[in-house]
């Protein structure tokens, strides 16, 4: 779309306050600007029809399913993406409404993957016209920013899709539930079968909100499924029996490594240097921390020290992974909150441990529900893909501005946290990570206390408190542009991508305000 | 309190010399000193650009306080004269040269050194030599290479091409070596240098890392050299002295300096007499305790 509407938000950046087909938008106002109080949320009501009772909900194929879910032009259709990079659902979904005709779709899955290059291609036959994400990978980023699509793609944060759905701003009228395990009832679970995923906490949202839930599965258990249900069946309308919801080589992974690259371990190293030292691991903390670079290292020093200091946590929240699984079995902590699961390691704990607890994403990160999980965080470990001198995160695009990473519960969890560290290595490839100012914030500065990397930390000013602590542990703190000026000394600065003034993707933050634009790359 | 270890070399990573990638992250690993390779990582045909890279890299980029040393390649091949003309001038802190098999290589090397470092406006003698002893014949002539220059640093043996040498298997205990190992430690000693022990080559196995680490330290090498960074924790490990050997420490120095202040001749810590070489080494374990991270007395 072309820049219209154009107002600058509480963090300078060009937002539109209104796009045709789309509607309108308030502009970002500061992390806690409507959680103050006095915010005023309306949820929109959504007819349904009452479907006839039936004991027989399982349909032929997926093309009889589809029609019987009434889905037309012009409607909204979601996926999950716990099958990770497994995942085939979509693409069989997209290549069928092709052959039935059917076109207009707004497409709204809670995430896409590397195995989702063919929602390209179905927007180039005009089946998707608009999309909802939380991130995107390869072709598909590549389209959207090169501006093949006609709207801009609006990407939400895990909570920030939560509230959507809940209040009624994102309305979904099909969900393709793909389903590792169900029976013929409906009822579903991510925790058994052959492509056994873990938690599915983004389709148990989905199941409660749709109009119409479909669940797609290749393994149909015997009734009543046992002896764990993430779905029941009172939220699905059909079952769907295929031979394949996916790749299991690509969703049933092994647990998780811990990194044996020197940088991120390096990073590890001093990220947890700083939890020591703020102070904030020990007995009753809570943590989240994620799957990949140096998340699992730093999760490997936080068991050792609560092991030989006899710390017990109280919670982990987030992604997790079989490592976090094995704290748990160790004590270490009383209980895990599990919306999405890293690896398939963590099936048989989610499967047998009551205190390993699968909850939806609302319950997770939903900033306008009454309570949700990470708003009581003490500490979580984030990656990036840049950072900038006012510690805001890119999450989104990468160093050549393409739309190539996933907001994720990123800007949620650093909103909730008491202490948010930034994980990233100084440079890659040779392009260093600190900028001026990042091309697209995902996450507001405000909310991120310390940024880590190999080559010493800097904190943020407005936490004196934190940066006092760090400098007497000894930790090599640096002013930010300190630390960008000794990165550059080896990279250099690198030329600026070139960017036109037509918005592709819009960033809305938690609150539903947008944050950001992602514009198209010359 | 007197030093007696002008810098810390308990750990020197080697870093192949031509990978960039590695290369400008030296400062992070957490090792003593790198030993920047142009020897064995470095196949012939990558000679001329690993030398090329090494020595800009020493030009432009910062090491921080990690010694920078630079594994040349020995005399008897084409290369030795090159990676001297090129390295020296650079400034690194030291040289370490293969297959040193008398006074004679040393003395070669040592020629060559201070002409680069005349002509180039260098101190004199600020280019340091690691002799690498890596034959039946050197570790015989340990002794007369260890006092054959001022210029050298620090003696070490090369592991593999030794057991090559003597015809033997290098076992995971390296007991085969032990002697050897002896020679060079005393031969080094005896002539006021650094003993640096050869590298452990497995990386998967952190315990047999361990276990030779701390066979280092009681033979008495000063430093272990490392082949992967996550080495380092592990040998910095051996060398730290455990609690209990740090508060005797602190009780001898602080006992040898009230001593001297009080202008006496017999320092007595517990009810025992110490001796000047209990309280060197005193102030050698207070030193690795700082190393270590570990709380020490300000004496």
């Amino acid at each position: 779309m072309k820049p219209e509407n154009l107002v600058k938000n509480a963090i300078g950046r060009e937002v539109p306050t209104f796009v045709p087909e789309l509607g309108e938008f308030a502009p970002y106002a500061g992390p806690r600007a409507r959680l103050d109080g006095n915010h005023v949320w309306t949820p929109t009501l959504y007819p349904r029809k009452i479907a006839a009772p039936t004991t027989n909900k399982v349909a032929r194929n997926l093309k009889e399913a589809i029609e019987k879910s009434g889905l037309r032009d012009g409607m909204t259709i979601s996926f999950h993406h716990h099958l990770r990079n497994g995942d085939a659902l979509v693409g069989m979904v997209l290549s069928l409404l092709d052959e039935m005709g059917i076109r207009n779709i707004t497409l709204a899955p809670s995430s896409l993957g590397d195995s989702h290059d063919c929602v390209a291609d179905a927007v180039r036959k005009g089946v998707v016209a608009r999309l909802n994400t939380s991130g995107v990978r390869g072709e598909v980023g590549k389209a959207i920013s090169n501006g093949e699509f006609e709207l801009p793609v609006m990407i939400r944060s895990h909570g920030g899709r939560a509230r959507a759905i809940e209040e009624g701003s994102l309305h979904i009228d099909v969900a393709f539930l793909a389903a590792p395990a169900c029976d013929r009832l409906g009822n579903f679970t991510g925790s058994a079968g052959k492509t056994a995923c873990g938690a599915m906490g983004y389709a148990m949202l989905d199941a409660r909100y749709a109009d119409h839930v479909i669940a797609v599965t290749d393994n149909l258990a015997e009734y009543p499924l046992a002896p764990r249900i993430s779905v029941p069946q009172y939220l699905v309308d059909q079952v769907v029996v295929i031979d394949s919801i996916g790749d299991p080589s690509k969703i049933a992974t092994g647990a998780t490594r811990v990194t044996r690259d020197p940088v991120q371990l390096r990073i590890a190293e001093l990220a947890f240097g700083l939890l020591k030292a703020s102070g904030m691991l020990k007995n009753g903390c809570s943590f989240q921390t994620g799957g990949g670079g140096p998340s699992l290292a730093v999760a490997r020093y936080v068991k050792e020290y609560m092991q030989s200091h006899a710390i017990r946590g109280s919670y982990c929240i987030g992604g997790i992974t079989g490592y976090m699984a094995s704290m748990l079995e160790e004590g270490l902590f009383d209980a895990l909150f599990d919306v999405q699961s890293f690896d398939a390691a963590v099936t048989s704990s989610i499967a047998n441990n009551p205190r390993h607890v699968e909850v939806d994403v609302s319950c997770y990160a939903n900033p306008f529900n009454k309570g949700c999980l990470v708003n009581d965080l003490d500490v979580v470990i984030l990656a990036a893909l840049d950072v900038d001198v006012d510690f805001n995160v890119d999450v989104l695009t990468g160093h050549d501005g393409v739309l190539r990473g996933a907001s994720g519960g990123h800007s949620d969890t650093a909103a909730g946290a008491k202490l948010t560290v930034i994980t990233i290595p100084s440079m890659r490839n040779g392009v260093p990570s600190i900028r001026n100012r990042v091309q697209t914030v995902v996450t507001p500065g405000e909310t991120v206390d310390v940024i880590v990397t190999e080559r010493g930390m800097a904190i943020n000013p407005l936490r004196e408190d934190l940066r006092a602590l760090a400098s007497d542990a000894g930790l090599p703190v640096k002013d930010i542009r300190q630390l960008k000026a000794e990165i550059e000394k080896v990279t250099g600065i690198p030329e600026e991508v070139r960017f036109g003034d037509e918005i592709v993707g819009l960033v809305e933050y938690r609150d539903g305000t947008i944050i950001d634009t992602i514009r198209k790359v010359l | 309190m007197k030093t007696l270890l002008d810098r810390p070399r308990r750990s020197l990573l080697y870093i192949p010399g031509n990978n960039p990638g590695m290369i400008q992250n030296c400062a992070i690993y957490g090792s003593d000193g790198v030993l920047l390779d142009l020897e064995d990582s470095i196949s012939i045909s990558e000679k001329d650009s690993a030398r090329k890279l090494v020595k800009h890299a020493l030009r432009t980029l910062d090491f921080g306080a990690v010694e920078r040393v630079v594994r040349i390649n020995g005399l008897d091949t084409p290369f030795f004269k090159d990676d001297l003309e090129e390295i020296v001038p650079s400034a690194p802190d030291a040289v370490r040269i293969p297959k040193i098999d008398s006074p004679g290589d040393v003395r070669a090397a040592d020629e060559i050194i201070a002409r680069l470092e005349h002509e180039h406006g260098m101190k004199p003698g600020s280019v340091r030599i690691h002799a690498m002893l890596e034959t039946a014949r050197a570790i015989v002539n340990a002794p007369s290479i260890a006092a054959s220059s001022p210029r050298i640093l620090g003696l070490t043996i090369g592991g593999q091409d030794l057991a090559a040498d003597l015809g033997i298997k290098a076992t995971r205990e390296g007991l085969e070596l032990l002697y050897a190992k002896s020679a060079v430690i005393l031969a080094a000693k005896a002539n006021g240098l650094l003993a640096f022990d050869t590298v452990y080559t497995d990386i998967n196995n952190p315990e047999g890392l361990r276990e030779q680490a701390r066979m280092s330290v009681s033979l008495g090498f000063s430093g272990k050299a490392a082949i992967h960074p996550s080495q380092i924790a592990i040998i910095h490990e051996a060398f730290s002295p455990d609690e209990k050997e740090v508060r005797k420490a602190e009780r001898i120095v602080r006992g040898a300096r009230d001593a001297e202040e009080r202008h006496l001749g017999v320092v007595a810590v517990d009810g025992r007499m110490v001796d000047a070489p209990v309280v060197a080494q005193a102030v050698r374990t207070l030193e690795l305790a700082r190393l270590a991270g570990m709380e020490v007395e300000d004496l």
